[in-house]
């Protein structure tokens, strides 16, 4: 690896620091009644509110339809991904400090393997609290329906309209895997040229 | 022909001419209906009026809060009358706001709301109101929209020159219209002139939290002080207060009391007075009086009574008051955003005198007086005028202003707002009103930047305006645009209670404050239940204490026993939603005072005492979800010496 493929690797892993600060995913739901919006923030460590008494309201909200609480302590990967990440930003410079293509080329398939798996995750958890309902206490039963927010974009349930998408922190994680990707193809083209 | 017969063909034709056009000229409204006002107040569904308007509720003793220019109704805040519809002055929380030396009052006569203002410009904190019989100061939190603290004012009757600020809120300055012996004791009507005084009173306000409390009462004699407004810019540090009764008669003062041609607009230094007490001039007197506030963390009133008022006595005071004369029982007094005009409304004259500040500080100075009366100087009438508004109408009130340099003024006799230029004092324009203007009211029009744009006319008769409904009608305001030369009529819209003075301010100094909800960890009602987990029943002696919450959509307890005949219960029920326009109501049947309405995070406490054996249900009453009916509970009385235990689930 050349210096300045290291400099963007190093640049990479960097990015993912952001993802401490910012939320990676962001639902929020729109109906008449909510004007102000009504949102979470899925972060690294836990699920918020987008203002401050959002999470217990969309509870309430949900409690009507038989979905599970959203309870963040009771969500075990919020407990290992600031480590999982944490680990993928101190391996990443390690192999940008040291430039061996081997090393790279495992870091990036971690990284992509442990993203995709993230996300199949998330779309677990997503089905689970949809279809996974208290029939016997929700009060508002209708035939058929269930109520899986979708990975990325809109999806009208009842009188809300869902809408799901990376935020923050997850255009962050996402562009740091870019960058992982732009560095390889750097060396590929260079191991090719030379 | 003959011409004779010409001629009176000629002139039957003319009249009969005359008397059509005339005829049609009756019959046709101004403006109103046109689409032009139409346009003018309309305000698209979702959208916002420009400003907020506060109106006095008179005889219902609440405040009216309406938007302009549509003249929407958006609440009615309960101030010195009870309200079973929330709760107010029935709930264990509330009931003591309305405590007075009396007792506690569950009404009273709200005439005069005035806006906090900070360098004499109303800045959307606080509304102070006055209590006219049982005389009292109010201040509502216009975060909240709710009635924050009551004071009583001593050695007063008849709170009615009430409440004005001074240009930082430092006072609330408070007159008593009724003249009575101070202290107050057992003599006779007869001995009015030599025990009846009046006292001013001057109430600071905390610049950080708004409490209030009785700075000091300015003996004066015993005249009638009617209304009154505070200096600004270069008079601040005075204030104004008009009196009538001068003749000091105690019976038929609808005659006795409007012989002299003229009578009093006291201008008081009060700047002066704080020196005096500084010197340790003001002398400790009886007044016993109760200030009454909510404590925002408890959600409760905290009552206490304060025993002493200071006392500045004028005798012992030079230079701290002097009288200017003005004709003819006057009315309002009011001060130009300019500070320097004083405009005395003569009730029985048609004539406006406009003082000049700085002709009286000059008179002042060069000793111009014409008497004393009680030992207070008397000016020289010519020596502080600076003008008189002719042509004003009969029966001119009161004087708002639109920063324009023009004045507007209310004759209440002849029915109509007076627009007069100030310095030049002439009248350029005027409109009549339906029927029999009090107060108006311009956005800011008493401050230092009046919002020139409307004028709200506060008229005291409505007869024909609406459909009809008895004998007892509502009150009708009117919008009238000031925008341009003519004064042009919008709009009628009916009004709470029979509002006097109106205050109003642009909604964006206020709206964007507002609180949404209460914080339920900010909770520290005595009380509370904050979670579910914390919902039980208590017994301590006959007393059962409900410790009871209210979510989406249930009530927690919701089933309760072990209540016996002779307890008396209270449901303390906090609501524990987090989210806006979420309340909860709490209704229980054969409640004898009232139902509860609990705002998000709030807890409020209803005292029921069960009358009848039996089974009882309880439900919420404010529509919360789809589940709303579903909100309902019960609770079991048992005989009185009954073994049945608590029980709640």
């Amino acid at each position: 690896m050349n210096s300045r493929s290291r400099w963007i690797l190093a640049i990479g892993a960097l990015l993912l620091v952001g993802t401490y600060f910012f939320p990676l995913w962001s639902i929020t739901v729109a109906a008449p009644q909510y004007p102000e919006g009504l949102g979470i923030y899925i972060r690294i460590n836990t699920v918020d509110g987008q203002h401050k008494n959002d999470l217990k309201n969309l509870n309430l909200v949900n409690h009507y339809i038989g979905m599970q609480e959203i309870v963040p302590e009771s969500i075990p990967e919020l407990k290992y991904m600031p480590g999982i990440v944490g680990f993928l930003i101190l391996s990443g410079l390690a192999v940008a400090w040291k430039g061996g293509q081997r090393m790279l080329y495992v870091w990036l398939a971690l990284f992509s393997a442990l993203a995709i798996a993230g996300l199949i995750d998330f779309y677990f958890w997503n089905y689970d609290f949809g279809h996974n309902l208290d029939t016997e206490h929700a009060a508002i039963q209708i035939e058929g329906m269930t109520y899986q927010p979708p990975l990325f974009g809109t999806k009208t349930m009842l009188n809300f309209v869902t809408t799901s998408l990376p935020s923050g922190g997850g255009i962050l994680a996402f562009c740091s895997v870019l960058l992982g990707y732009v560095t390889a193809f750097i060396n590929w083209r260079e191991n090719r040229a030379s | 022909m003959n011409k004779t017969v010409i001629r009176i063909v000629g002139l039957i034709i003319v009249m009969a001419t005359f008397l059509f056009i005339s005829e049609c000229a009756q019959k046709e409204k101004p403006i109103l209906g046109s689409s032009d006002a139409a346009l003018a107040v309309y305000v698209a569904p979702g959208d916002y009026d420009e400003f907020y308007a506060f109106t006095s509720g008179g005889f219902s003793g609440q405040v009216g809060v309406y938007g302009l220019p549509s003249g929407r109704l958006f609440r009615q805040i309960p101030v010195f009358s009870v309200n079973p519809e929330n709760g107010y002055g029935f709930t264990e929380e509330t009931k003591d706001m309305l405590k007075t030396t009396f007792g506690h009052i569950p009404w009273d006569d709200a005439h005069h709301p005035e806006l906090s203002q900070t360098d004499g410009v109303p800045d959307g904190r606080w509304l102070f109101i006055n209590a006219n019989n049982t005389t009292r100061v109010a201040r509502i939190d216009l975060k909240t929209f709710e009635t924050a603290e009551i004071i009583e004012i001593p050695n007063s009757g008849g709170n009615h020159g009430s409440p004005f600020i001074t240009q930082n809120t430092e006072y609330v300055i408070a007159s008593t219209r009724f003249s009575v012996p101070i202290p107050q004791r057992d003599v006779s009507i007869d001995t009015y002139k030599e025990n009846f005084h009046g006292t001013l009173t001057f109430i600071k306000v905390d610049p950080d939290d708004g409490n209030m409390d009785i700075s000091f009462q300015i003996l004066v004699p015993g005249y009638d002080y009617d209304l009154s407004h505070a200096g600004k810019g270069p008079s601040h540090g005075w204030a104004f207060f008009t009196c009538y009764n001068t003749e000091q008669a105690n019976t038929l003062l609808e005659v006795n009391a409007s012989k002299n041609d003229k009578d009093f607009i006291a201008a008081v230094n009060w700047k002066m007075a704080e020196k005096y007490l500084a010197e340790g001039k003001g002398k400790t007197r009886p007044g016993e009086y109760y200030r009454n506030h909510m404590d925002h963390r408890t959600h409760s009133s905290v009552s206490e009574l304060k025993k002493t008022v200071t006392f500045l006595d004028p005798a012992d005071c030079p230079e701290l008051i002097y009288y200017m004369p003005t004709p003819k029982s006057p009315h309002g007094v009011d001060v130009d955003p300019s500070g320097e005009y004083i405009v005395g409304g003569g009730k029985l004259a048609a004539v406006v005198s406009v003082h000049s500040f700085s002709k009286m500080l000059k008179a002042i100075e060069e000793q111009k007086f014409i008497g004393d009366a009680g030992g207070i100087p008397i000016l020289d009438y010519d020596a502080t005028i600076a003008g008189e508004v002719t042509n004003v109408g009969l029966g001119p009130l009161h004087t708002e202003f639109d920063g324009k340099g023009y004045a507007y003024t209310s004759a209440f006799i002849t029915s109509e707002v007076v627009k007069w230029k100030l310095g030049t004092w002439e009248v350029v324009d005027r409109i009549p009103t339906y029927y029999s203007l009090g107060h108006l009211m311009i956005p800011g029009g008493d401050s230092r930047k009046p919002w020139g744009k409307y004028l709200v006319g506060l008229n005291k008769m409505t007869k024909d305006r609406y459909l009809s409904t008895g004998p007892e009608l509502t009150h009708a305001a009117q919008l009238i645009d000031i925008s341009g030369d003519k004064m042009k009529l919008l709009l009628d819209f009916p009004t709470v209670g029979e509002p006097h003075y109106a205050q109003g301010i642009p909604a964006n100094l206020v709206h964007p404050n507002t609180t949404k909800i209460y914080e339920l960890e900010s909770n520290e009602h005595p009380y509370r239940a904050v979670s579910e987990k914390e919902a039980r029943v208590e017994r301590d002696g006959n007393e059962v204490h409900v410790y009871m919450t209210t979510i989406r959509t249930h009530f927690k307890p919701d089933n309760i026993e072990g209540v016996k005949l002779g307890d008396v219960v209270y449901f303390h029920v906090t609501n524990l939603e987090q989210d806006w326009d979420i309340p909860h109501g709490f209704a229980m049947q054969g409640a004898q005072n009232s139902e509860l309405l609990i705002m998000p995070g709030a807890t409020n406490t209803l005292r029921w005492e069960p009358k009848k054996i039996g089974v009882f249900p309880f439900y919420c009453t404010d529509f919360c979800s789809a589940l709303h009916q579903e909100m309902q509970g019960y609770v079991r009385v048992s005989p009185k010496g009954s073994k049945v235990p608590i029980k709640f689930n």
